[in-house]
């Protein structure tokens, strides 16, 4: 569904990304794993057509994806992506209805036909928030529930392919266990596509069927989740993993 | 084993729109001689709250009480000279971002040797001095790096001049918030690696302030679990981490993922964690605990002995 080819995306003289190849299939979850500087960041904002890139491709279904402003719109709508803060990627004086709103006059082919405001507690019932919740500005909002109306506000065109960028990173611990579950209960539910970036392993192989690694812009290792984090063949993934610490204390 | 520091029934107010709120509400526990012991908390747990009070850094308008008994004397009631003299001597902090806490206008080499300076040493005590404490907190070729400022440090360099000038007043108490939370792992694991050695090599009294159960479970001997301002479980932290005496520590528990090994995910706990200033009666804890009655909405449970060196606040710790 989703194919990343030979992408290299350059940022003035330093090569963020690589040659990175990889791809999604539908309802696949794909795991990009690396530390800061690898470059997984930037090839999550080339699939949503935030950077340019220098060379290379993103494909959708065989056609390609290009920059956001002049992506068809049928494609525009068919990635939509999950930031880390939740807080400053929605706007804090807009009320949850409007924000939702918002994504459906940017994409009208996926605004409702019948009742807007059952449509609205509908895709908000989706992600686990009362009705309620829709008249509260952003700015009002828990972590956790500013998360829960960015990927309402994802949900609410329709997509295909979620692109989550450490969706889960800037929440409480207690919180991060719902979202990870209600986003896997809706790839479920939508028959979505995820490419599910972090620097988390344990949370990584919990929910990604394949991972691919990166480092300094390259994808040094990738296959299923069991086999990367299980019996890595990359010198570079085994000392992330020997990095990773497990709850249990060995010493 | 003589107590280093002993917290007891330490309250904390902060001025809010509507009164003070209590951010930090009875918390008691010690810290042991050559002990880390490991806080953990999330947001609004007021975690950061109890090592301020500690280090002497609450806000303005913060108002104290209960007690904090250093080596046998009362801080809260000491003059405000001799608790300068305390903080940043016998009791020493690591902070999560060293590039906000380490002055960008100075060299790494004058910051570390500042305390040494003032106490009256020459500079050539104070330039040996430094070398061998970057030496300790392993920056490498330690002499060049004088000269160093912080932006020209990579964040594991930096944090390791923090822990430097930590130890340049020879501190007794080591107060470590977050010291890994912003680096990648392969460095976060070199820090708490150094931070374990240096509290073992030196005998240090340790407070390491986290979010990350696995953070802790690596270099603490001791844990204390806060929820909403207030202790909701403390003990020995490999039996703390194996057999949770509170329904809160054991969701935090069944949260961690193995990285090695596949898990399934948790069951989540509803809800968000309460915050000192949207306090649900009763037990704090009682809107997300799965195994909640009548008794937790009414009555706040007190910390009670739940098994050898194990204190827990729920009524039904025996069943958590």
């Amino acid at each position: 569904m989703l194919e990343v080819r030979d992408l290299r995306v350059r940022f003035g003289r330093f090569t963020a990304v690589d040659g990175v190849s990889l791809s999604v299939g539908p309802d696949e979850t794909v795991g990009l794993v690396g530390e800061s500087g690898s470059g997984k960041t930037t090839v999550a904002r080339a699939v949503v057509g935030l950077v340019r890139p220098e060379s290379g491709s993103v494909l959708f279904d065989g056609a390609p994806l290009g920059p956001v402003g002049r992506r068809p719109a049928s494609l525009q709508r068919a990635v939509q992506m999950v930031f880390q803060d939740p807080r400053s990627s929605l706007n804090p004086r807009m009320s949850v209805s409007a924000i939702i709103d918002e994504a459906w006059r940017t994409h009208p082919s996926s605004a409702p036909s019948g009742d807007r405001t059952t449509a609205l507690h509908s895709v908000l019932d989706d992600v686990g928030l009362d009705s309620s919740v829709a008249r509260h500005r952003a700015g009002e909002l828990s972590g956790g529930q500013c998360q829960r109306v960015s990927i309402a506000r994802a949900l609410a065109v329709k997509p295909r392919l979620l692109v989550c960028d450490e969706a889960v990173s800037a929440l409480d611990v207690s919180v991060q266990a719902q979202i990870l579950r209600l986003l896997v209960d809706l790839q479920q539910r939508h028959h979505l596509a995820m490419l599910f970036i972090s620097h988390d392993l344990g949370v990584v192989h919990q929910i990604a069927d394949r991972i691919a690694v990166m480092r300094r812009g390259v994808l040094v290792e990738e296959g299923p989740a069991t086999d990367v984090l299980g019996a890595p063949q990359h010198e570079y993934t085994r000392s992330l993993l020997d990095a990773a610490l497990e709850l249990t204390r060995e010493s | 084993m003589t107590d280093a520091l002993e917290v007891a029934g330490l309250v904390v107010d902060l001025p809010g729109r509507g009164g003070p709120v209590r951010v930090v509400d009875d918390v008691s526990f010690d810290i042991p001689a050559a002990t880390t012991v490991g806080l953990i908390g999330e947001s609004g747990s007021g975690k950061t709250m109890t090592a301020n009070a500690v280090i002497d850094l609450l806000p303005s308008g913060a108002t104290t009480g209960g007690s904090l008994r250093w080596r046998g004397e009362e801080l809260l009631r000491a003059s405000r000279a001799r608790r300068r003299q305390v903080r940043g001597h016998e009791i020493a902090m690591i902070f999560q971002d060293p590039l906000a806490a380490l002055n960008p206008t100075q060299t790494v080499g004058r910051q570390v040797g500042e305390i040494l300076r003032r106490a009256g040493q020459s500079p050539q005590q104070v330039r040996s001095r430094v070398i061998e404490l970057l030496d300790r907190a392993g920056i490498p070729e330690p002499a060049a790096r004088l000269r160093s400022y912080p932006h020209e440090f990579s964040g594991g360099m930096r944090q390791r001049a923090m822990i430097a000038l930590a130890l340049a007043g020879s501190p007794a108490l080591l107060l470590a918030d977050e010291p890994t939370t912003a680096l990648d792992v392969t460095v976060q694991a070199r820090i708490l690696r150094l931070l374990r050695d240096i509290q073992e090599d030196e005998g240090l009294a340790m407070l390491l302030v986290s979010h990350d159960l696995r953070v802790v479970a690596h270099v603490a001997h001791q844990v204390v679990v806060m929820y909403a301002g207030r202790v909701a479980e403390r003990g020995p932290t490999s039996a703390v981490l194996r057999e949770p005496a509170h329904p809160y520590t054991r969701a935090l528990v069944d949260s961690v993922p193995a990285v090695r090994t596949r898990t399934a995910l948790a069951h989540p706990l509803p809800g968000t964690p309460a915050t000192p200033a949207n306090r649900p009666s009763g037990c704090a804890f009682h809107p997300r605990c799965p195994i909640a009655r009548e008794v937790c909405r009414v009555e706040q449970p007190s910390v009670r002995s739940v098994g050898s060196g194990r204190w827990a606040a729920c009524h039904f710790a025996e069943e958590a």
